[in-house]
């Protein structure tokens, strides 16, 4: 077993049991702190995938801002553990079983696709994740969008101001 | 690494995502597993997007093929940014009305 395939089995086993924690934790406050674990998992695999920028970005914007902001309110609230809703027993085996049935489904078919067979990964190698091809196709064929991001980022801004504010 | 063993954990993490969102009923929770399922997708995006570049790297050395898959999920990024912040405020909204996170109070909209 090479280092790559060491890594990649370490990180998958890493994200996958904090993806679990996230839903187990009864404390919404571990919820989050487990899930900025699995971020920073999730970036790791970008790293083994050379897609450096979005490393950085998923660490910066995620794990950074968003858990950041969710802390935030949960702190605000004050929530308490114990009076916390819970869904009855016989709904959340639905809800695992229905689950594990999509889990199952999605499986079985990404198993039996023909085109999929023998296709590899490029890892650790190819420069399109760096920031200069990024940057590049950013600037010139994604030029629109980018800028209309930035009046997205404006509308949520405003919105989130006047319904905080009523 | 074949693209199989991406397509498996990425799947694995969506239907975690799926069942915190059916099983929760705490709408922080719920609104952290949909991050979660945004995530998952995000990585399936980059890990395609890289079996696409070592395709077209084999055909012409200095091939930028299969940059877009990376631009659209900087745009993902983005765009869960700004979904998260408008969220949020509807949430603490939502608390101040009803002192509660339960996502069952807000079934109001059905009658």
């Amino acid at each position: 077993m090479s280092t790559l395939e060491i890594i990649f089995y370490a990180l998958s086993a890493f994200a996958i049991v904090s993806a679990i924690m996230v839903l187990v934790s009864k404390n919404p406050i571990h919820s989050v702190l487990w899930l900025i674990l699995v971020f920073f998992a999730i970036s790791g695999h970008y790293v083994l995938l050379n897609a450096q920028f979005l490393a950085i970005v998923n660490i910066i914007v995620y794990a950074g801002a968003i858990m950041v902001l969710f802390l935030f309110v949960i702190m605000l609230m004050n929530v308490k553990v114990d009076n916390e809703p819970q869904k009855k027993m016989i709904v959340k085996f639905i809800g695992a079983l229905s689950g594990g049935s999509l889990l199952l489904l999605l499986v079985a078919l990404v198993k039996q696709t023909t085109q999929l067979e023998g296709k590899q990964v490029l890892m650790k190698e190819g420069a399109i994740g760096l920031i200069h091809p990024l940057g590049q196709a950013l600037f010139t064929d994604y030029v629109l969008p980018f800028e209309i991001s930035s009046v997205l980022f404006l509308s949520a801004m405003v919105g989130a101001v006047i319904i905080g504010k009523k | 690494m074949p693209i199989q063993y991406y397509i498996f954990l990425c799947l694995t993490l969506f239907s975690i995502g799926v069942i915190g969102v059916l099983t929760r009923r705490n709408a922080i929770i719920v609104f952290m597993c949909v991050e979660l399922i945004l995530n998952a997708v995000n990585l399936l995006l980059v890990a395609f997007s890289k079996m696409y570049h070592g395709a077209a790297l084999q055909l012409s050395p200095t091939s930028t093929a299969g940059i877009d898959a990376q631009i659209f999920v900087f745009f993902i990024m983005v765009v869960a940014a700004a979904e998260v912040s408008v969220g949020l405020a509807i949430i603490v909204m939502m608390f101040r009305n009803t002192h509660s996170v339960d996502i069952n109070f807000l079934n109001r909209l059905k009658n």
